[in-house]
């Protein structure tokens, strides 16, 4: 499989990454070039394999039902980027 | 002071024949003696001096453990409340966390004192260390040459005696590679045996911490500090923690070591399997036997990582958006923009390739030929290696195929730089423990690790097996010129 510019500009938009022009080529290249060594993959047939999640196949625990957490909003919000009166600031999204 | 193996450090400060301000004062100098190196990413001498005189007093009370007082460098992967924690990266440059990891508060409650974070590949993606948003780690037994990686610091660290031991983490070989470049001893242990809870995620399913020291010994000291059931993290697993130090002496006359053919074939550089060869000699001497056996599908290995690897990556990642916590950029027209343009400011080269390889292999369409079809050979993979083990106690092979390379060799060819992880990658898509031990020196002084593989949880016996290995041999208490 080779990605070409507007393979690797669809892939940046779902990363929300942004791609300049001028590395679109490189970015191409270089994911082909990995995406080919992915595709090793296909050399062996895998009908009828359980795919592995968990190395020991453990499912999700269960607990209790109660409050462990204690309210630490001003700790949490004191490294954010841009806060105020217990909110995250970004950019304004409704008009 | 630097010469010496945790046990020693240990019995001196509980004979009060030096004081733990002492020690880590020695260590915080030998930091900044060696700075050049640049190992460390944050070092906090007054945090460290006065987590050192808390162990003094501790020590003083009789209230000490084994590993009270002793000084430790941490990966910069787990989180530490009220110092940095960068994880590599310009997007968690100015990030300081507010709660410990559970490795950092197990750590603590032993007594430990928190010498400093140490250098590593951009949220652990890399083999070289040189991925970091805060330069390359340099080998200190040849500074024109890379550490290894991710955890390039912790290895260069302990290599140069600038810690008595270190933190590491291993996804696809970080703790490992690193270990075998700079001639430490390094332990993945098991899926599940170490909690990861307040460790920067990177591919949850694969992600491991553990011990990175001078010798086995030590590594086990640590282990017996770090593992364990932790119900913050949901995937811990609830076993009991045997001491690793207990069974260490216990005699390996009879032990089956596996040989997998494929780890010797095309790749593998001479000098590697030759000190491979004669250090599987040595454990003949000790009464071990060699049978061969076959992991058909390791070849499988790295593709099936690098798919499984950055999907997860990418969607651990995406909680980097500038909104919360870490970088954001400084300038934007809208929400969009400012997603869009931190993500791209905030992270590096690598991690932008893994982030966008794993978006491309989870989207919409291409789930089934890549996700899944990754987590079917990962069956197979993890079903070679429960076959070789009926017919053997442990796995033994070369760690990485080169020794350590010099900086800019891999960088361009981020295909050639996957391949230095051949050997470990299969080891965490299996989820068994794996160690990686010093086993002598190439032509050009750079130093050999000796890979040992066991079962589920059979951290004690890799332990043993290379303790072993390490009383009738020197390599491990071999110091590059310079330290």
């Amino acid at each position: 499989m080779s990605l070409d510019r507007t393979d690797v500009e669809r892939i940046a938009h779902l990363a929300r990454l942004e791609v300049g022009e001028q590395e679109l080529a490189a970015y191409a290249e270089t994911l082909s070039r990995i995406l080919g060594l992915i595709e090793q993959m296909n050399a062996v047939d895998t009908e009828g394999i359980a795919p592995m999640s968990h190395p020991l196949d453990a499912g999700l625990r269960f607990r209790a039902d109660e409050v462990t957490e204690t309210d630490q909003r001003e700790v949490f919000q004191g490294i954010a980027p841009s806060a105020q009166a217990g909110l995250y600031l970004v950019p304004k999204v409704i008009e | 002071m630097h010469e010496k193996s945790i046990a020693e450090l240990s019995k001196a400060l509980n004979n009060k024949d030096i004081s733990s301000h002492e020690l880590t004062l020695a260590y915080l100098d030998r930091i900044e003696a060696h700075r050049d190196l640049n190992a460390f990413v944050t070092v906090d001498r007054a945090r460290a001096l006065k987590q050192a005189q808390a162990a003094d007093a501790r020590l003083k009370s009789g209230q000490s453990g084994m590993l009270t007082g002793i000084p430790i460098a941490q990966k910069d992967i787990f989180c530490t409340d009220g110092l940095p924690t960068t994880c590599g990266s310009r997007m968690l440059a100015n990030f300081v966390a507010p709660y410990d990891a559970t490795v950092i508060q197990k750590f603590n409650t032993a007594g430990c004192v928190l010498l400093g974070k140490t250098n590593m590949d951009e949220f652990a993606m890399g083999s070289s260390n040189e991925t970091s948003f805060f330069g390359p780690v340099h080998n200190p037994w040849d500074r024109r040459c890379v550490p290894g990686g991710s955890s390039g610091g912790s290895a260069a660290a302990v290599a140069a005696r600038l810690a008595p031991a270190a933190t590491g983490t291993d996804t696809g070989g970080s703790i490992r590679q690193p270990a075998a470049l700079t001639g430490i001893t390094g332990l993945k242990p098991s899926y599940g045996r170490v909690s990861r809870y307040g460790m920067v995620a990177f591919a949850s399913s694969l992600d491991q911490g553990g011990p990175m020291a001078r010798s086995a010994e030590d590594a086990a000291l640590l282990l017996n500090v770090m593992a364990g059931f932790d119900p913050r993290d949901s995937t811990s697993v609830d076993r009991p923690v045997p001491d690793y130090t207990r069974t260490l002496d216990e005699s390996i006359v009879g032990l089956r070591i596996g040989l997998p053919r494929e780890y010797f074939g095309e790749g593998l550089g001479t000098e590697v399997g030759r000190m491979i060869e004669a250090a599987l000699d040595q454990y003949r001497k000790l009464g071990a036997k060699v049978v061969e056996v076959s992991l058909p599908n390791s070849r499988l290995a790295i593709p099936c990582y690098y798919v499984l690897a950055p999907a997860e990556a990418s969607s651990n990642l995406a909680r980097y958006d500038g909104v919360r916590y870490g970088y954001r950029a400084p300038e934007y027209a809208d929400l969009w923009e400012m997603y869009a343009k931190t993500r791209a400011q905030g992270f590096g080269a690598e991690v932008k390739r893994r982030i966008m390889i794993g978006t491309y292999a989870l989207s919409a369409g291409y789930y089934d030929a890549y996700y899944l079809k990754a987590q079917k050979l990962r069956r197979l993979i993890s079903g070679d290696f429960d076959r070789a083990f009926e017919r053997c106690d442990v796995i033994m092979g070369p760690t990485s195929p080169t020794t350590a390379f010099e900086f800019g060799s891999k960088t361009d060819d981020p295909v050639a730089m996957y391949l230095s992880d051949i050997y470990t990658i299969s080891v965490n898509l299996a989820g068994l423990p794996g160690m990686s031990i010093p086993a002598g020196f190439d032509g050009s002084r750079r130093p050999i690790g000796l890979q040992i593989i066991g079962r589920y949880f059979d951290e004690a016996r890799l332990l043993n097996v290379a303790h072993k290995y390490q009383q009738v041999t020197d390599w491990h208490l071999r110091v590059p010129e310079g330290f």
